[in-house]
C-alpha cells in the first residue's frame, strides 16, 4: 500500500512539476495576501498578537486556495474512474495526503520567512515550541483540508464551497494554533503550552482517524 | 393527540411562570423565586436560554447519529431524518444565540464579546450553515445525502471540543468557565426547588416539542420526496 500511495504522490508530483499550477498559484497568492496587508498596516507598528493572528489568516486563506485541487484536478481530467479500479481508497487517500502535506509545508515555510523578514514583531523567542506548532499545525490542517477537497471534488468542484466547508472544521485548530504562535513569541515555556499542544495533537489524531474512515464513502459513488 | 394537549398547557404554564412569577430576597410563597447575586432578574431568561442550546446540541447529534445510519443503510429515509433534525438545530442554535447575547447584554454589558461559549456557539452556526450549503449544491440525491453525511461526521468529531471542552479551560464570563468562581453551574447551588421544577419543566417541554417539530419535518421530507418520484417517475422511464 505504502508503495502505491507513494507511486500516486510521484505522479501527481511529476504533473504539478509539468504545469507548476499549484506552485504558482500559491507563491502569487502568497505574495498577493502579505502585500495587502502591508499596505493596510502601513507605517503602524502592530503588537504581537495581531502579527500572529494575521500568520494563520494567510496560511488559512492560502490553503484554501490551492489545496482543492488535489481531487478537483482529478475529476476535471476525468481520471476518478481510473484511480478507482487500480487503488484502494486509502491508498487514493494517503497519495493526496503526502502531497497536500509538502504542499503545505512548503507554503508554510515560505509564508514563515517571509512574516520574519517583513514583520517588526514576528521574533520567535521560544524556537522549538514554534516548530512544533509549525509542523502539527500543518499536519492538521493539510490532513482536513484534503477531506474537504474529496468532498468538494464530489460536489461538483464549486470553489466558494470550500473555504465555507473548511472554515469550522479548522477552527479549533487555528484558534491553538494562534494561542501556540503567540506562546512562542512570548518566549512561554513547554509545560506552560502542554494543553494547548496537547489539543493539536488530540485534533491531529482524531481528524486523521476520521478522514480515513470517512473517505471509502466520499470515494466509492 | 392527548399529549399534544398536555405539551400545550405544559409549555403555556413554563412561559407565563418563568416570565410572571416575582424574583425576590427571601422566597416564602411557592410561586417566588430567589435573587441570585450577579444574575438577578435577568436570571429569567435561563428558562428559554437553556433549552435552546441543550436542543442544539440534541438535534446535532442526531444528525450525525442517523447520517452514521445513513452510511450503513443507505436508506434516504435516514438521511431526511438527519436533513430534519439539521435544520431544527439551526432554528434552535439561531434562537441560543439570540437569547444568549441578549442575555449577555444585560449581565456583562455587550452583546457580543467574543467569550469562549459564544465563539463555540458561533463555530456551530458556521457548521450548519456549511452544512446547508454544502446540500444545496449537489442535485443528485444519493450524492447529497452522502456528502452531507461525511461532512456532518467530520464536524461532530470537532464540536465536541467547541462544546464540551473550550469553554471550560479558557477564561470566560458564562458559568462554568475556568474562572468561574461559583463553583459550578447556577442549577445545582443557587436556584430553589421551585425555580428547579419550572426549569425542567421548561427543559422537558422543549425536548418534547422539539421530538414533535422533527417528526413533522422528517415526515414531510420523506412523504415529498415520494411525491416527487411519483410525479416525475413515469416521465423519467
Amino acid at each position: 500500500m505504502i508503495t502505491e500511495s507513494y507511486s500516486l504522490f510521484k505522479k501527481d508530483f511529476h504533473s504539478e512539476l509539468r504545469t507548476r499550477y499549484a506552485i504558482n498559484s500559491l507563491a502569487m497568492f502568497i505574495i498577493v495576501a502579505i502585500s495587502v496587508i502591508l499596505f493596510s498596516i502601513g507605517n503602524e507598528t502592530i503588537t504581537t498578537s495581531l502579527t500572529a493572528g494575521l500568520f494563520w489568516v494567510v496560511i488559512f486563506f492560502t490553503a484554501m486556495s490551492g489545496l482543492a485541487r488535489a481531487f478537483v484536478s482529478e475529476e476535471e481530467r476525468g481520471t476518478t474512474l481510473t484511480l478507482q479500479l487500480i487503488a484502494s481508497p486509502s491508498t487514493v487517500f494517503t497519495g493526496k495526503l503526502i502531497f497536500n502535506m509538502i504542499l503545505v509545508f512548503c507554503m508554510n515555510l515560505v509564508i514563515a520567512l517571509l512574516y520574519s523578514a517583513l514583520f517588526e514583531k514576528f521574533i520567535v523567542q521560544n524556537f522549538s515550541l514554534f516548530l512544533l506548532t509549525f509542523v502539527l499545525g500543518n499536519i492538521g490542517l493539510a490532513v482536513a483540508s484534503t477531506i474537504i477537497a474529496a468532498i468538494i471534488a464530489k460536489a461538483g468542484a464549486k470553489g466558494t464551497l470550500y473555504p465555507v466547508l473548511s472554515f469550522p472544521i479548522l477552527l479549533p485548530l487555528i484558534l491553538t494554533c494562534v494561542q501556540l504562535t503567540l506562546f512562542s513569541f512570548d518566549g512561554t515555556r513547554f509545560e506552560e503550552a502542554k494543553f494547548e499542544l496537547a489539543i493539536v495533537v488530540g485534533y491531529d489524531v482524531i481528524m486523521l482517524t476520521a478522514s480515513y474512515m470517512l473517505f471509502d464513502f466520499i470515494w466509492k459513488d | 393527540m392527548v399529549w399534544k394537549i398536555f405539551l400545550f398547557l405544559l409549555l403555556a404554564f413554563v412561559s407565563i411562570a418563568g416570565i410572571v412569577f416575582p424574583i425576590v430576597e427571601k422566597p416564602s410563597a411557592w410561586y417566588e423565586f430567589p435573587f441570585i447575586p450577579g444574575l438577578e432578574e435577568n436570571a429569567k431568561i435561563i428558562f428559554f436560554h437553556v433549552p435552546t442550546s441543550w436542543l442544539t446540541v440534541i438535534a446535532f447529534l442526531l444528525s450525525t447519529v442517523f447520517s452514521f445510519r445513513y452510511l450503513r443503510t443507505k436508506n434516504l429515509d435516514d438521511d431526511a431524518k438527519a436533513y430534519s433534525a439539521a435544520q431544527l438545530g439551526m432554528i434552535f442554535c439561531i434562537l441560543a444565540t439570540v437569547t444568549g447575547a441578549v442575555w449577555a447584554k444585560f449581565a456583562w454589558g455587550s452583546f457580543w464579546s467574543w467569550d469562549p461559549r459564544q465563539t463555540s456557539i458561533f463555530a456551530i452556526l458556521l457548521i450548519y450553515g456549511a452544512l446547508f450549503a454544502l446540500r444545496s449544491s449537489i442535485e443528485s440525491e444519493d450524492k447529497r445525502a452522502t456528502l452531507s453525511a461525511v461532512y456532518s461526521m467530520i464536524a461532530f468529531v470537532t464540536v465536541p471540543f467547541f462544546i464540551f471542552i473550550m469553554p471550560r479551560i479558557m477564561k470566560g464570563l458564562h458559568p462554568g468557565s475556568a474562572d468561574d468562581t461559583n463553583a459550578g453551574p447556577v442549577i445545582d447551588f443557587k436556584m430553589n426547588s421551585n425555580m428547579q421544577l419550572i426549569f425542567f419543566l421548561s427543559l422537558i417541554g422543549f425536548t418534547i416539542l422539539f421530538f414533535w417539530m422533527w417528526r413533522v419535518g422528517y415526515r414531510s421530507i420523506i412523504i415529498k420526496d415520494k411525491l416527487n418520484k411519483q410525479l416525475t417517475g413515469p416521465l423519467a422511464g
